[in-house]
């Protein structure tokens, strides 16, 4: 076992994928000899070449299009969006090209691809470098879309995606990126793509959250356990499909659900995580479903004050656990 | 390089045989036997020559939904066409899932295409990409409209595959219209060929009326890719005899006259009466080919009407590649 950041994780399953198979290669803009803006490619230029780790001109729809192209040729693209607030111009090729490919063409053609993006506010980063669009992704047949939380599941999850046959959208929480440390076993290893993962185990209140949330939300976990709540945690990692059995099996054990993100109430994840349970929970809850989330507004603002209320953190969620174990 | 007679005259075969294919498309709509048609009744002769141009088999097209004559040469055949028209089940472009015209042929190499317009040309490029990363003696041909050119797809595609020397051909068939909007509204270029020098990278134009002419421009432009001095653009110019397709009605927005002078210098018409004067068809040949088209349009009416429709459970897969099934 070796202690590592969630980046270090991310890098490492990307080396050790493209050793194993030279059909992997990685595309995206400041990738190659910079290393990525957030350094997860770093060392890999100098490792596999030009050829394997490519800058791309400054224009993200052609990095997935033209990875959508290479991945309908046989090859395996690791397709990086710089930050996931810049993903808008490639939804096209996304959505349209590489979500349906399989379906429109009766499966006579696949898109076997990833697509990384950072994801995620609390960085100061503003409307633009904080976005967390995953709903948007997360409600459309054809794609995969994963979350990791921590870097051994980081590492496990990105190497089943880059295995996988589909087109799968990782986000990566960028806060935790050298903030979420973790140990991480030497050696072969996948995580799965599909099932969500109980962090925690509890009888009181289920929480059910992915990336930065989930970490915060152990952490309020951890504070409430003081005071005598036991709270059930529930990490969904593999947003789409959904893994509603380990959703409805958890409710079941405490009879109340709170959903935690950072992305806009309305119409996100959660809404479909709170629409899982009153359809097949609904006798088994004690409580309203709660959620937690960033509110509607249009991104996380830059200044300070402002960015403190829009995300959602450990004491917000504290709170929230509380509110819940009370009713 | 020079083609033989005999493949001079099968290329009139193949124009012919698209455009009887293509009228009775319309009979059959106006028939009420099919709900949509979209036409390529004009284009034939570019298709036919770019077509003959490439290694069909062997090098990849990832074509737009006026191709029909350019998916005849590369070995769809009537009965899959009608199949698609209609709806039934073993159409090979998807299973009756798409419209028709939306093309995939996987045993030509032709790939699955989409309506949102241009999305093919990032395709396009990344598959010439992958040939150039597994050093493959390949190019790639995609086509598309004029219309389709303002799209930033088209662009993001024509730069990366000049960046990078990929070995595609990207062919505009210039037909003069998008649906309604003629050419001086879609941009302030004489070709759209013209836009390529922006990019670096050669641009021509060809008389799209002449698939002889059409098929040196894209066989040198083929030559020029695979010995990896990288992409071409090609406007090949010709008119769109139709409307827009089945649901449009062109007297709105074009005069009779101008569409029945174009209708004079129909390729079929010009390309037959060239191949008599040169002696190298009689009207007796020309009868013959008339009549063996009739008999394969025949053929491929009947065989699709009595083929069965879809079973309903066929609508619930492949979303993802793990579903395909291979019988």
């Amino acid at each position: 076992m070796t202690e590592m950041t969630l980046i270090e994780a991310i890098r490492q399953a990307m080396d050790e994928e493209m050793a194993r198979d030279p059909n992997v290669f990685i595309v995206g803009e400041d990738v190659g000899i910079r290393g990525g803006v957030f350094r997860a490619t770093v060392g890999l230029f100098d490792k596999y070449g030009a050829d394997r780790v490519i800058d791309s001109p400054l224009a993200e729809l052609s990095i997935v299009g033209v990875g959508i192209g290479a991945a309908l040729y046989g090859m395996k693209p690791i397709c990086e969006i710089q930050f996931s607030d810049f993903i808008y111009p490639a939804y096209n090729q996304i959505i349209s090209e590489a979500a349906k490919m399989c379906y429109r063409s009766n499966g006579e053609w696949t898109v076997p691809m990833v697509i990384r993006a950072p994801y995620g506010g609390g960085i100061g980063g503003g409307l633009y470098h904080s976005q967390s669009p995953e709903a948007m992704f997360a409600q459309v047949p054809g794609l995969k879309v994963v979350i990791p939380s921590n870097p051994y599941d980081a590492k496990g999850l990105l190497k089943s995606a880059v295995r996988d046959p589909n087109p799968v959208i990782f986000f990566e929480p960028k806060k935790g990126y050298r903030l979420i440390k973790g140990e991480v076993p030497e050696g072969e290893f996948t995580v799965p793509i599909g099932p969500a993962r109980i962090s925690r185990a509890g009888t009181d209140v289920s929480v059910f959250a992915y990336g930065m949330m989930h970490y915060y939300a152990l952490q309020a976990a951890e504070k409430v356990a003081a005071e005598g709540i036991s709270v059930e945690v529930v990490d969904l990692r593999t947003l789409y499909p959904v893994d509603r059995e380990t959703i409805l099996a958890s409710v079941q054990r405490t009879g109340k659900a709170l959903i935690v993100h950072e992305a806009n109430l309305t119409g996100g994840y959660g809404a479909e995580v709170a629409a899982t349970i009153a359809e097949g929970a609904f006798t088994d809850l004690d409580a309203p479903v709660r959620r937690l989330c960033g509110p509607d507004v249009p991104g996380v603002p830059f200044s300070h004050p402002l960015q403190d209320w829009f995300m959602p953190n450990p004491e917000k969620i504290s709170s929230a656990i509380r509110e819940l174990a009370r009713y | 390089m020079e083609l033989t007679k005999e493949q001079r005259i099968e290329m009139y075969w193949m124009m012919l045989l698209a455009r009887r294919l293509d009228e009775r498309a319309w009979v059959l709509h106006r028939q009420g036997k099919i709900a949509f048609h979209i036409s390529g009744i004009g284009q034939e002769a570019a298709q036919v020559g770019a077509a003959f141009a490439l290694n069909r088999g062997e090098d990849w097209v990832t074509p737009y939904y006026r191709d029909l004559a350019l998916m005849i040469c590369l070995g769809y055949t009537p009965r899959e066409f009608v199949l698609s028209l209609m709806g039934k089940q073993g159409e090979p472009s998807s299973g009756g899932r798409q419209m028709p015209s939306h093309w995939s042929l996987r045993r030509a190499n032709a790939v699955s295409h989409s309506a949102p317009v241009a999305t093919q040309a990032c395709h396009a490029a990344g598959i010439a990409l992958a040939m150039k990363m597994q050093k493959k003696d390949q190019v790639v041909l995609t086509t598309i409209g004029e219309g389709s050119t303002s799209q930033g797809e088209w662009y993001e595609a024509v730069n990366w595959a000049a960046v990078h020397q990929l070995p595609v051909i990207f062919l505009v068939e210039n037909n003069q219209y998008a649906i309604s909007v003629p050419q001086e509204k879609q941009m302030a270029v004489r070709s759209s060929a013209d836009k390529a020098c922006g990019l670096g990278l050669e641009g021509l134009t060809v008389d799209g009326t002449d698939p002889y002419k059409v098929y040196e421009v894209v066989a040198r432009a083929a030559e020029k890719a695979r010995s990896g001095n990288g992409p071409t653009v090609i406007e090949a110019r010709m008119y769109r005899i139709t409307p827009h397709s089945s649901d449009d009605d062109d007297r709105t927005y074009r005069s009779r006259e101008e569409v029945e002078e174009h209708k004079q210098r129909d390729p079929i018409l010009v390309v037959r009466s060239r191949l008599e004067q040169e002696g190298l068809l009689t009207p007796e040949q020309v009868e013959g080919m008339e009549a063996r088209a009739r008999e394969m349009v025949d053929d491929a009416v009947q065989f699709a009407t009595q083929a069965p429709y879809p079973n309903v459970e066929e609508g619930t897969y492949p979303v993802y590649a793990e579903e395909v099934r291979h019988d």
